[in-house]
């Protein structure tokens, strides 16, 4: 498939998507307008658990503007239930999650009333007008505290536990037993961390327009899964699933926030359905933080068995997860996906897993960049650190004695993965030498000997995940809802380009260009000449969309899958115009050519001949379009190794990461520059979850990190340069050799920063610092004292401080 | 995200922004800037019925040399602040502080007089104008009268501006030649102050003659470390001194607790940062 | 109220309500869609242009504030069709992803540039701390920033300093 001059693949080649990006010429779903085009606005619970006693529209109704509104009791025959996808057991509680609250609220945030106005402006006017009664239910905010049942969240479901899931190496027969490890275990290590509250915070607020004039109804939405939204649609609304294409036009971000089927989706249809007009809902930022789903949230109970010399023999992960006050899209899963992923690149012989999935009256969680495997490796890494700490041993030289070895693999492992391939030993010589890792514990010495205010720590994280999202046998297994394939189509146009539909559904990722240059390399047609077709049902009908760093090793595959079908047909057309038998043609650099002589054609010249059809041989259809679908037979297993330097100012508190290195294994890479800025994104969400972001609510189950003033996503400033670099070993699981780079960085890095800040100050008797690391937690563990003791009632000043726990946005 | 509706006035002189300001009644606000403000409707966190822009009043802008002051008009931008080389010789500590106000873009369109009268005891120019002992002039429609800082800052978000007045320019004593230093502490860069620290001291032959410092969030109101100051005068510039008299930082602050800090941290910090401001200010 | 604006060189005279955000104006009134709006208290700067030759946050200005000024939005930058050294930057430095922030990022860049033409990272990080991306880490950007202050560098080429010149111009250099 390499045959053009200069491959394709491997190349750093500049984005094709770049050039309306970079001039303004983008559509984003907030840009498109249709005539009569009617503007929604919702109005939103300030109440984390009430009864809606009376709402009153009257007033709003009234209003200039106002063209009808609507509150969940109106649409409660059509509105339906919004969909989990990922029953996890047979037995798991799912309450019932009307798009708009009909008799109660479960979070603060939630949609009990939506205005339809012929301007945004006065449908925000109307929303102040709606009058709502709520009588107060308890609050249930505390994850154990829920997770004991003291206040139920749905009194209907007679518990807040949703579902536990097991996993259990000695019963599965993968392992042994987990008990006995313990009990025999020389040295245990035994802590308890907390996965913070996180919100994905994609930078284009959501949004959606809905046609419902034509035949087919049209949704624009802001959406990374505008196939499996459609589905979605249909099942919820009742709409049937032909009637119905979504468009997912520029998509500004997603990181698994956009991974849903969310109320405003289906309100907006149902009400467009309704008033037979075009409808427009765009979302503020702080309705966005408030409303759009969360990320992670787990307490983990951890036991790790090991032998005095090091050896880890056992390791026990108890969750507890919170899932929030509903079971979206696919939100009792992901906890789940990190279940295989805790005993990590270690040979531990017994594993134990169980996580309980349970509901609080805060906004529902679901994915985040990494779902599950982040909260898993942070969990393992911090770990290893604390063993290594526990034996008196460098962290990376007990990690490297419990490693699989380069020369293990393919290895299964205690989860009954079967890891592919890899080289641990490898990325982390080189990430050592990139980082100087001997020249700063040489200056952490140094410091610590001379007692200096600024304190030097080091962390390590040796991660590996499983993506490439998935084989569906194995999402089967798991009791999740779809499979995990992939389609593409390939069309053959008659002037000689190609047009390239793929079921990938890119955000940001640069799927146009990188899907252009495997193309060009397998069909011999110049990078230019190749257009990818994504994002609308109505030009790429099939398809599972983009997240689990699946595009790839999963999208990318049909690509190719499809390009083999294409060639298949050209050659046999080829074959009958030179006039030999397709066996003896070579097909290389877009050339057809009978082996040993001059006679070729080109595979465009075929599509030339194929369109017109005058010479076709008996029995070929006059196209060389091709689909094809592909369904991995295992995950990817990309690595690396991640070391992190930072400088504690033990007077203050404060973190400044003083040096960041990290070597990637990703497989084969298509495009060096896309991969790179991948895996500094990555990197980028990771240092926040470990310093910076934390979604709180207040003792009522207000959300008070409600806006970008108080949710602190960092900014140029507060990230520093990243030192990046990569070994390769290609994945044997798919002919691309790729791996899967989109979570990398984030599920790698955080622990590496939490790892580096708790070595800073570990002499100081410090042997954990909760998420975020802020300066007063640090100063706090540092001083031995309660971070989070003698809270005043008032904040401190900055926007931030002004009361923004309104209903209305 | 969209703000209630509101009549627009943009007077050209203070005289009318005084009149109109006074007839639009008490549901008026002045914008000036707009840089707090206008966040502030879009959330609706505030609904006035008239909005009187001060920004085409000419006579409000420009930075001049009055002698012992120099005169800063309210509606002097952050922006026109930190570039002008007479704050720069004779108010360093209001040049260093403005430096860290928000960001580039706010700094273009955010005005002194604007964060001075949004009173967020947060904002980054109160303390340094405590500490220098700024004095506000304010027109109303009784005429023009001094406010000193001390007594200009009453409360979160509250000035002792009546609500026909309006805050016209801000008088800064020089402070040629002294050392000054804005010592800001924030989670992020984009992130408010939890505590910020505002120093000028004038030391002769290594020995401190006057210190002035100012505490930005430790109150409601910016507050003035009296005890801090006493302690170092006479006292030689050095790192030992600093930090003793550094000690009493704290003294009398009541600041909010929250998430980012409790009381005791922020105390704490007031301590620390207190020590960082005026030993980089005298240059220890 | 009535309002003349000019945008990327064209004169508009409108009505629009006192409470119009500038941001709106753009989008809605003028079908400037190229800018965007990203949050609700001015952190993200998302929304940044030029007002009278200084970087804004759009979002922060009320349209009625700027009657009479003059605008330049991410789409008024390329000239006859050619990128501005700044664009060009971002595209080959692979500074941007999903592209949201990037007309703010590029906008903040121009009126960085004009105000330190060879900034170096801890100033290139200072001089964009208004503007948050979501996708980057935020180095190929801050490469791309440094990458650009290089092309429009006196000397960089007749292309360059053209687009260069005009860019200070219409930032109003100081």
């Amino acid at each position: 498939m390499t045959a053009t001059v200069e491959p394709e693949v491997g190349r750093a080649r500049t984005r094709k998507e770049d050039a309306r990006l970079i001039t303004g010429r983008t559509r984003w779903t907030d840009n498109i307008t249709l005539p009569g085009l009617l503007h929604l606005v919702f109005v939103r619970s300030p109440a984390a658990h009430a009864k809606i006693t009376a709402i009153d529209t009257d007033e709003a109704r009234r209003m200039p503007g106002v063209i009808a509104v609507f509150t969940g009791r109106d649409l409660a025959d059509v509105q339906g239930s919004l969909p989990c996808a990922w029953p996890i057991t047979p037995d798991m509680k799912a309450p019932p999650a009307p798009p708009l609250a009909v008799d109660q609220v479960n979070f603060a945030g939630e949609a009990v009333a939506v205005v339809v106005a012929r301007s945004r402006a006065e449908a925000v006017d109307a929303v102040a007008a709606i009058d709502i009664d709520y009588d107060d239910l308890p609050v249930v905010l505390d994850l154990a505290a829920a997770a004991a049942d003291s206040d139920l969240v749905h009194p209907d479901l007679g518990t807040n536990r949703s579902a536990t899931w097991v996993f259990d190496s000695a019963d599965a027969g993968t392992g042994g037993d987990v008990a006995a490890a313990i009990a025999d275990a020389e040295v245990l290590i035994e802590r308890t961390y907390r996965q913070q509250r996180l919100i994905p915070a994609f930078m284009e607020p959501r949004s959606v327009v809905v046609d419902p004039t034509g035949e087919q109804l049209t949704m624009w939405s802001a959406t990374q899964v505008p196939h499996i939204l459609r589905l979605m649609l249909a099942l919820t609304t009742g709409t049937p699933e032909h009637k119905i294409r979504v468009i997912a036009p520029d998509v500004g971000g997603g990181f698994g926030g956009k991974l849903q089927v969310t109320p405003e989706e289906v309100l907006a249809m149902v009400i467009a359905q309704r008033l037979g007009k075009p409808v427009k809902w765009t979302e503020t930022r702080s309705e966005s933080l408030v409303s759009a789903h969360h990320g992670r949230d787990q307490i983990q109970k951890l036991t790790l068995a090991a032998r005095r010399d090091g050896t880890v023999t056992g390791l026990k992960v108890e969750l507890l997860a919170d899932m929030g006050a509903y079971l979206r899209l696919v939100t009792p899963g992901v906890p789940i996906l990190g279940a295989f992923m805790f005993n990590a690149i270690y040979k531990f012989p017994a594993y134990h897993f169980s996580c309980t999935n349970v509901f609080t009256t805060k906004t529902p969680t679901d994915a985040y960049r990494g779902a599950g495997r982040p909260e898993a490796t942070f969990a393992i890494e911090r770990l290893m650190d604390e063993l290594a700490a526990e034996l008196g041993r460098d962290p990376i030289e007990v990690r490297a004695q419990n490693w699989i070895r380069h020369d293990e693999f393919p290895f299964t492992t205690v989860c009954g993965l079967e890891y592919d391939t890899g080289n641990y030993e490898a990325a982390t010589a080189r990430a050592k030498e990139l980082f100087d890792y001997d020249g700063l514990r040489a200056e952490q010495r140094e410091r610590r000997e001379r007692g200096d205010v600024v304190q030097l720590g080091i962390g390590t994280s040796t991660f590996t995940e499983m993506c490439g999202l998935a084989p569906s046998r194995v999402l089967g297994s798991l009791s999740y809802g779809a499979g995990g394939w992939e389609h593409a189509a390939i069309r053959m146009l008659p002037s000689g380009k190609v047009e390239v539909v793929t079921g990938s559904s890119a955000h940001g990722q640069g799927h146009e260009t990188a899907w252009s240059q495997i193309v060009a390399d397998q069909l011999g047609v110049p990078f230019e000449d190749i257009e990818v077709l994504h994002g609308d049902t109505q030009s790429s009908p099939k398809g599972l969309d983009t997240y689990g760093s699946r595009s790839l090793t999963v999208g990318a595959m049909a690509v190719l899958k499809a390009g083999e079908k294409v060639i298949a047909k050209a050659r046999r057309v080829a074959a009958h115009q030179l006039e030999c038998a397709e066996g003896d043609l070579e097909f290389a650099g877009g050339r057809f050519t009978v082996r040993g002589t001059e006679k070729s054609t080109g595979i465009t010249d075929v599509a030339l001949a194929v369109f017109a059809a005058h010479d076709l041989p008996d029995g070929v259809e006059p196209s060389l379009d091709s689909e094809a679908t592909f369904d991995p037979e295992n995950f990817s297993f990309p690595h690396g190794t991640h070391l992190c330097a930072v400088e504690v100012d033990t007077e203050t508190g404060f973190v400044k990461i003083r040096k960041y290195a990290c070597v990637d294994d990703v497989g084969t890479v298509v495009n060096p520059l896309i991969v790179d800025g991948q895996v500094h994104g990555g990197l980028a969400q990771g240092l926040a979850q470990a310093l910076y972001e934390e979604a709180v609510h207040d003792e009522s189950g207000t959300l008070t990190t409600g806006t970008l003033a108080d949710y602190l996503v960092p900014s140029a400033v507060d990230l520093p340069h990243f030192d990046t670099d990569r070994t390769v070993t290609p994945s044997t699981t798919n002919q691309l050799g790729a791996k899967g780079v989109g979570e990398a960085g984030t599920i790698a890095s955080t622990p590496a920063v939490v790892n580096a800040v708790v070595d800073a100050v570990r002499h100081l008797g410090v042997t954990d610092v909760p998420m975020p690391c802020t300066p007063m937690r640090v100063w706090a563990a540092i001083n031995h004292r309660s971070a989070d003791s003698g809270l005043g009632t008032e904040a401190g000043g900055g926007l931030g401080s002004l009361d923004t726990s309104g209903g209305a946005v | 995200m969209i703000p209630t509706a509101f009549d627009y006035l943009a007077p050209s002189t203070v005289d009318d922004a005084v009149r109109v300001l006074a007839d639009a009644g008490e549901d008026a606000k002045v914008i000036a800037g707009g840089q707090s403000l206008v966040p502030v409707l879009r959330m609706r966190l505030a609904a006035p019925t008239t909005l009187v822009d001060l920004g085409r009043i000419a006579e409000l802008r420009g930075i001049r040399d009055d002698g012992d002051a120099l005169v800063i008009g309210a509606m002097t931008t952050h922006h026109d602040v930190r570039r002008d080389p007479l704050v720069a010789t004779h108010t360093a500590l209001l040049r260093a502080a403005t430096d860290t106000v928000a960001d580039p873009q706010v700094r273009h369109r955010g005005t002194f007089g604007g964060a001075l009268a949004h009173a967020d005891p947060a904002g980054d120019l109160l303390a340094p104008a405590l500490a220098l002992e700024a004095e506000m002039v304010v027109c109303g429609m009784d005429g023009r009268r001094a406010v000193a800082a001390r007594d200009f800052f009453v409360d979160y978000f509250t000035t002792a501006l009546r609500p026909d007045e309006i805050l016209v320019e801000v008088r800064v004593p020089k402070h040629t030649g002294w050392g000054a230093h804005y010592e800001k502490f924030s989670r992020v860069a984009q992130a408010w102050s939890i505590v910020a620290v505002a120093a000028a001291v004038q030391a002769e032959d290594g020995v401190i003659t006057q210190a002035r410092v100012g505490l930005t969030n430790m109150s409601s109101v910016p507050v003035r470390a009296h005890a801090v100051e006493d302690a170092l005068v006479g006292r030689p510039a050095t790192v030992e001194s600093i930090r003793a008299a550094a000690e009493l930082a704290a003294e009398g602050t009541r600041p909010a607790g929250d998430g980012n800090a409790d009381v005791a941290y922020r105390q704490h910090l007031a301590r620390v940062l207190t020590t960082r401001a005026l030993v980089t200010a005298v240059g220890a | 109220m009535r309002i003349t604006v000019t945008v990327d060189g064209t004169t508009y005279t409108d009505e629009v309500e006192p409470r119009q955000l500038l941001v709106y104006y753009l989008r809605e009134t003028l079908g400037k869609t190229g800018t965007v709006v990203g949050c609700d208290t001015s952190n993200c700067g998302a929304c940044t242009i030029h007002l009278d030759g200084h970087s804004v946050k759009s979002c922060s200005v009320l349209a009625v504030q700027a009657d009479g000024a003059e605008v330049t939005t991410i789409e008024g930058l390329a000239r006859d069709g050619e990128l501005h050294p700044v664009q060009r930057a971002f595209h080959d430095n692979h500074a941007l992803q999903c592209g949201f922030c990037t007309p703010g990022m590029i906008m903040q860049t121009l009126d960085l540039l004009a105000d330190d033409p060879d900034p170096d990272e801890h100033a290139v990080r200072h001089g964009l701390e208004g503007n948050l991306c979501r996708c980057t880490g935020y180095q190929n950007i801050v490469r791309a920033v440094r990458d650009a202050a290089d092309r429009m560098r006196p000397g960089a080429g007749p292309a360059a300093e053209r687009l260069a010149d005009d860019s200070r111009q219409m930032v109003g250099g100081e």
